[in-house]
This record gives C-alpha cells, structure tokens and sequence, in this order.
C-alpha cells in the first residue's frame, strides 16, 4: 500500500481564501485538546491565552511590539520564498543587524547627536543585508543550498552575540553582567504613543509591507519576482536575471530583517545582551506562510502569532503551564496551514497494488 | 543470415498490436517478428510509434487490441516487472540510477532485497568482465561518463538473464568510442542467442549491427527489410514517406540583405542529455523562411538557446543580427535590434501557466515595449492597461479562443496558447523572427493559421527562421532547407530542389560524400571536447 498525492484538476477558490481562518480554526480545537490533556480546562485556557491579552491597553502595546519585528522580517520573507529563494536565516540577519546598529552607541557612549537614531537603523540594515550576502554569494557562486547555509549562519550570529556581550562590549560598570551599557536616550527608538511602550518599530513595518505590496502588486520587480519564482526558464526568456534575483530577495530580506534587530535593540531592549529575540526569525516563517506570501496578510499573520507569543507569557503566568506552550502553537498553525494548502492542491489516494508491490519485491 | 530457420518460432512475436489515445492511434496494428539471436532494429521518425511499442512490451503501458507471443506462448505483460520475468530487459535512453549511490546500490535497487550488496558487487564485476563493459561496483554514479553509466543499466538488465532486451536511442548520449564498445557488447549478446531491439535513426548504425529492421511511421509498420540489403536511400524513403508533400510556393519573394548570420559557432554541451553544437553556420535574408529539418534532440533547442541569447555564447562576432555582432548579447539586446523569438516549450518558458494572457505579454517584451507598458521611470510601474488592450489585440489578430478577459495561460488549449505566443512576436514586427517547433501538439486549424503568419512576415520583408521536425510544415512554408543531425547543420539547400529522401538521409546523419569521412573525424573530437568534464 502507499499514499499518493493526486493533484486535483481544479483548486477552490474559496477554500484558498479559507485556509488560512482554517488552519486558525484547526489550531484552536487541537490547543484545546492540548490544554485537557494537560489537566486545565481548554475553554478557559483558550480564553486567557487568545483573548485577554487583547483587554489592556498596555498589552496592545506589547503586541504592537512582538508583532514589528515579525511582520518586519515576514515582508521580506514573502518577496524571497516568492523568488523562491528559502531564506531560513532571517533569525541570524536580525541578530547581525542588531549588533551592528548598536556598534555607535556601544563604542560612543557619549556622543549625543539626533544624527546617532537614523545612522543606527541604516548600520543595522547594511549589517542584515550583508550577512544575507554570504549565503546568496554561497548561492551564485557555488549553487550551494541557501536552505543549509543561512541557517548554519544564525548560530553563527548568535554564539558571536554571546561572545561580544561577554566580552569586548560588556559594560565595565554593570556587575559582570553580561551586557552592554544602556544606550543614551538619543539611541533609543521614540514611542509613539503616551500610553504605553510600543515604539518606531510598528510603524517601520506597516510601511515596509505597504511599500512591498506595491512593488509586487504595480512594478515590474515584482513581476519579476514571481516569474522567476515560478518558472526560472520562463524568466530567462524573458530577460530577467536568476542570480541578481538571489541578491535582490536576500539583500532586501536581510535589510529587513537588520532593521528589525535594531529596531528591538533600541526600542523594546536599551542595550544588547546575549538574547535579543524569542526567534522572531523563524517564526517569521509562519507568519509569512500564514499570510499566504501578501505583505498585506502578513500585517494580519503577524499580530496573530505575536499574540501567541503574549498568550504564552499569560499563560505561564496564570496557568502555570511552559511558555514552551507558544512554540507548541506556532507549530501547529505552521503545519495546519501547510496542510490546508496541500490539501486544497491535492487529494491523497491510497493505492492498493499486488502488481506493483510485487515488482518491488522481485 | 542468422535469423531464418533455426528456431521452429521466433522469440517474440506480435501480432496486431494496437494502442489507442482517444481516438488517436500511436500504433495501429503492428506486427513484429524477432527471432533468436537477432538484432532487430525499430526505425521512424519522431511521434512514428516507436516508444509506445516498446513501452507496450516492457509493460510501461497497456495495448488496446493485439496479442504479444515469447516463444510461441501468448503473454500478457501487465508491469515492468513481469517482463523482466518473462526475460525482457530495457534500457532507457535517459536513466534512472541515483548520483548519490554506487553503481552496485544502484543495481541492487532493482533486485532481490535479500540478496547481498557483496554478491551483487561481485556478480556486477563479473558479468561487467564478460561482455566487455569495464564498470567499477564501488564508484559512485555521480562521477562517471554518460557511458559509464548507460553500462549500468545494461549490466542490470544482464544480470536478470534477458533473452530480449530493448535498446532505446542508445548511442543518441555516447561519443564514437562509447559506441564502437557498445557495438562490441551488442555482437557478444548476440552470439550467446540473445535477441536485441535496437531502436535508433542513425541509419549507418543500423545498417551496421541489425540482422533486421521494422520501419514504423504514423504508428504503422511501413516496411521490414534486412537493412544490409538496402540503401540508406531506400531506408529513408521507409522512413519519411514517399507520397510527395504539397510544396506551396507563391513566386519567390524577392530575398533581401542577410539580417542573420551565424557563423562557425560551436557550443559544448551544458549538462549531460545536451547535444554540443559542432560549427554550425547559416545565414537568412529578408523575405527568407529558412527552415531547419532534424529529429528531435539533435541540438534544436540548443541552437535556439544560442540564437536567441538566453545562453549568450563566448564569440561575439558567432552571432550578427542586422549587421551588428550580438554573440555575447543576452535576449532583450537581441530583441532590442528587432529580434523575436518562440521557443518550443509552451511552458514554463514561452509562458508562465499560472499568469494571465497579459502577464504572460509582459513576459516577452517587458524591455522592447518599456515605453509602451512601463510608467513612473526608475520605479517601472506596469501600465496594466496598456498591456491588456495589447493582449486583446493579439487575441483578435491570432484569433485566440479563449474565456474570459485574461484568463491564466494555462487555461488555454496547446493552439490557442501557440497562436496567442506566436501573435506576442508578430504584435512586434519582428525583422527577425526565430520559431522552435512552431506548431509542435497543435490543432490543424491552428497550425495552418500560424504557418500563414510566418509566411506571410517573411513576404512583408522579414528574415524567418524555423526549425520543425514536421516535414509537410517545412514544405508547405520553407524557402531554403538546412538540416541539423547530432548538433551538426547541413548546407543550406532551396525548398525546391531537396527531396524528402535526401532529407531523410540528412536527418539519419548521413551527409554528402565530401564531407563524408572528414565529419565523422571532427564529429570525434567535437564529443571528445564536449565530454571531457
């Protein structure tokens, strides 16, 4: 016997439109059932991890917060899996990004100019970008897989993150602990509202995915980008570049995803430590997929998985259940709506075949 | 003669075999003998039948009416892998062995489970030593020739003691020697009573190693000789038909200024199954539709490539478009000069099947239309109106049938899609218009509406270019003939003064006596360089 996966001839409309509220949907019933297995009860589990941090005006800031860096980073994601370039490393770009923004405010503690702010976030989006480089240079020169590649390359940010808080950068001053000074007020990114932390962030990513949206939408990149993406002979014979696409769609995803590093730096954190990010990164994946590639439903994607990390920190809280809880639900939603969408392309057939299963054996 | 009288039966023998598409007959009542210790060649052109006859005997596909015998038993093959039971073997002529494994994991793959990787090596060696196929059990896959590894497959077919087995194309990926070699194993099978059916159009060949030959064409059997006995005349002649083609000829155009000319350009082959381009020359003038004749996989596509600049080659002077050296031009330069081109996949490289009629406008002429489609400067914002309206235009000009508006072009039929890509170019007023099997899968009535257009570009003073592997289309709308065979292009030859029989002795790679011996010699060294990784 085997399973097949039998294209089906016509896929539904609607059921695309769906899948996404489907696979939230899906997530839901198997978190409930997740939550009764655990002792709690799922109704009112559900409730204080989906639905109260919605209640206070301080922890919609708070999601405002957890959502900049993902839609951030997912914006970027979208225009490169629509390249179809896999960019798995966005979690090392911003950590890049967030070391070199900061080298100003490390290194010039003093130095208290409006010029520091927007230096910062340019520093912090050339360092993501370059740091993409390496695998899209790997990519051109060597056609390495950029799967494998940019993801060695996050633990490589990360363990040299480790290595300057404990060392070159630690704060003198800060009884051995390892992270820099706080940075002055200068380097830190505004909020914008009196009433409570969310920062510049938010704001940077509401533009970055309108302007992206635009770009895929009415300019000729993204055209290109989506030829490229679905038929690369297609896109030769129309003139278009595969290599310089590899550099365009890692470079404009590493940028973004740098900024969103600095953005969390000076913004959420004041100064940088060993961990800067509960894998904004890699959950910007699911946030990207969930918003089926569209910079505007990623905006959407993007406060909801930012809610399941606010929902995890609840329910620790007042559940006494592992913040591992919230890495439970991204899982989930990443597999149900890659599984609603397999399913709406596919139908699965079993096959039972004593001639076949025999030529296996002969 | 080996083949009459020493068996009572043949070994196979078939009988009205028939396989039905539809309503469409791939092979319609085919007979076929092969006796003991034969070497039976299949010979036809492209889409005459012949993969669908073997597949039927290997089992790959069902016949529709018919009886297959082995010996005098009638049979039914209903997989693969009974007719490797019943003593038949296959070799394809692309193959199926994994990079990543060893030549005796490979071989094991289609074995016995239970059977020992160490056994399988040794015999693997052995029977590699017997029939004069050198093979190393340890190698991995990824590091051998092209030869090296159709040797695999032959050795796994070996190893299950055939009594048949089924050759397809197989010298099409061999340089000479590999062939010379392949010939020696084929005389040794032969020797021990095992039967071989050789499919190929490489006449020479044929008449070289085949004790018999069954010619099919349009899924017929159109003759069965014993190829010594005949010309490479008369095998072609089996081959393409003798019915003269309806040549269609309006009174010459009066033939302008060259607008294309290549010249000398050789181009090795990019990846295994490529064919290298072997100093191929050619020239076309306005007002010309020069049609270039082959079967297919002799270097078509990669002479498209070079000629439309996807592949840009390393002389730049290799290539002139209107005077101008454009060898290292990529395709939007080229396109710039007045160029257009169709290539012959529909898609996934004419079009994309998931973008609409528009999108898939763009797609051709987003760099010479950037004036007419793109807005905003630097930003390159799509007029999306603009390009619709054009899009309609084309439609009604190729009469494209189509739902809806815009619909995706993959919702179009295999014509429509042909006449809406066709149309994309024509919309330009190419002065040079370069076409890949232009109506390759097509509805006559399409067909017919395309080959009109191209004869007409080449009226309104356009350099045309064409290569089709259908002969009637090549008559109907060609003025001068060249013919391309294992990435080699004849002398051009005017439409009227070529037969369909020389044609067919150009496309079986046998070209005029004075370039007889020479070629094969260069043909040596041209693969040598081309397989030299």
């Amino acid at each position: 016997m085997r399973i097949e996966l039998q294209k089906r001839a016509n896929t539904s409309v609607l059921f695309s439109i769906l899948s996404p509220l489907l696979a939230l949907a899906l997530t839901l019933i198997a978190g409930a059932i997740m939550f009764g297995l655990l002792g709690k009860s799922p109704l009112n589990s559900l409730y204080i991890y989906f639905v109260e941090p919605l209640l206070d005006v301080w922890s919609l800031h708070e999601l405002a917060i957890k959502a900049a860096p993902l839609i951030l980073i997912a914006v970027g994601l979208s225009v490169c899996f629509r390249s179809n370039n896999w960019n798995i490393g966005a979690e090392g770009q911003f950590t890049i990004g967030a070391i070199t923004g900061s080298i100003l405010p490390v290194l010039n503690p003093e130095w208290h100019s409006p010029l520091i702010l927007p230096l910062m976030l340019v520093m912090g989006m050339i360092g993501g970008a370059l740091y993409a480089g390496i695998p899209a240079l790997l990519k051109t020169r060597f056609n390495t897989n950029e799967i494998l590649t940019s993801l060695m390359l996050v633990y490589i940010a990360q363990l040299f993150l480790d290595w300057l808080v404990r060392g070159p950068w630690r704060d003198p001053q800060g009884y051995n602990f390892p992270q820099t000074k706080s940075f002055q007020p200068e380097a830190v990114l505004p909020e914008i509202l009196d009433s409570g932390r969310a920062h510049l962030g938010i704001v940077f990513a509401l533009i970055a995915a309108l302007a992206l949206w635009f770009m895929m939408r009415f300019m000729l990149k993204g055209f290109q980008v989506s030829v490229l993406g679905q038929s690369e002979r297609a896109g030769r014979f129309a003139g278009f570049s595969a290599t310089k696409m590899v550099w365009f769609s890692m470079l404009l995803s590493g940028a973004l995803a740098g900024l969103a590093g600095i953005s969390e730096v000076s913004g959420s954190i004041g100064h940088v430590q060993p961990v800067i990010s509960p894998g904004y990164g890699f959950t910007a994946i699911i946030v990207a997929f969930l918003g089926r590639l569209n910079p505007l439903g990623i905006i959407a994607s993007g406060f909801v998985l930012a809610l399941t990390y606010l929902g995890g920190e609840a329910a620790q809280l007042s559940l006494g259940i592992s913040d591992k809880v919230s890495r439970v639900f991204q899982g989930l939603i990443l597999f149900f709506v890659l599984s609603c969408d397999t399913l709406i392309h596919y139908r699965i057939r079993l096959i039972f075949n004593p001639s076949s299963a025999q030529e296996g054996k002969s | 003669m080996t083949f009459e009288g020493v068996e009572a039966s043949p070994l196979l023998s078939v009988r009205g075999l028939t396989k039905l598409f539809g309503s469409f007959a791939a092979c319609d009542t085919i007979d076929l003998d092969i006796g003991h210790g034969e070497i039976h060649a299949l010979l036809g052109e492209n889409g005459a039948g012949k993969s669908t006859l073997v597949k039927m005997l290997f089992g790959v596909l069902q016949p529709s009416s018919g009886t297959v015998s082995l010996e005098g038993k009638p049979v039914v093959i209903p997989s693969p892998g009974e007719a490797r039971r019943l003593g038949i073997g296959m070799v394809f002529q692309h193959f199926s062995l994994f990079e990543a494994l060893t030549v005796a994991e490979n071989i094991a793959l289609s074995l016995d489970p239970r059977t020992p990787l160490a056994k399988i090596a040794e015999e693997t060696a052995s029977v590699s030593r017997a029939y004069g196929l050198p093979l190393d059990p340890s190698a991995h896959v990824a590091d051998l020739s092209v030869g090296e590894r159709q040797r695999i497959e032959i050795v796994r077919a070996l190893l299950q003691n055939p009594k048949l087995i089924i050759l397809d194309e197989p010298t099409s990926v061999l340089t000479p020697q590999e062939a010379e070699r392949l010939f020696e194993t084929l005389m040794r099978l032969k020797a021990e009573g095992r039967s071989v059916l050789y499919i190929s159009h490489r006449l020479e060949e044929v008449q070289r190693i085949c004790d018999r030959a069954t010619v099919l064409r349009h899924g017929k059997v159109t003759g069965a000789c014993d190829p010594r006995q005949e010309t490479p005349a008369s095998l072609a002649r089996m081959m393409v038909g003798t019915e003269v083609a309806e040549v269609k000829r309006d009174s010459a155009n009066a033939l302008g200024d060259v607008l294309l000319q290549v010249n000398k350009v050789s181009v090795a082959s990019r990846t295994p199954f490529a064919v290298a381009l072997k100093d191929i020359s050619l020239k076309v003038r306005a007002g010309e539709v020069l049609a270039i004749a082959g079967i297919a996989g002799n270097g078509q596509s990669e002479l498209f490539d070079a000629i439309s600049g996807e592949y840009p080659i390393a002389d730049n002077d290799g290539i002139v478009l209107r005077g101008k050296p454009v060898g290292r031009l990529r395709i939007n330069g080229r396109r710039l000069l007045g160029a257009g081109f169709v290539p012959e996949e529909r898609h996934g490289h004419a079009a994309v099947s998931a973008l609409s009629l528009s999108d898939n406008l763009l797609l051709a002429r987003s760099r010479s239309d950037k004036k007419a489609f793109l807005a905003g400067g630097p930003l390159a914002i799509v007029k999306r109106d603009a390009i619709l309206s054009a899009a309609r235009r084309i439609c009604s000009m190729m009469d494209v049938r189509k739902s809806g508006d815009d619909p995706t072009a993959g919702s179009l039929s295999g014509g429509n899609l042909q006449k809406f890509i066709v149309g994309r170019e024509l919309d330009r007023q190419p002065s040079v218009l370069v076409v890949n099997q232009p109506t390759w899968g097509v509805d006559a009535g399409a067909a017919s509406r395309i080959r009109q257009a191209l004869v007409d570009l080449a009226k309104a003073g356009s350099a045309v270019i064409v290569i089709s592997q259908d002969l009637d289309e090549i008559f109907e709308i060609a003025t001068t003939i060249a013919v391309i065979s294992d990435g080699r292009l004849s002398e051009p030859y005017p439409a009227g003064e070529l037969t369909l029989e020389q044609i067919g002795l150009l496309m079986g790679g046998i070209h005029d006596s004075h370039s007889g011996e020479k070629s094969s010699g260069e043909d040596r060294a041209g693969m040598e360089a081309a397989h030299a990784h």
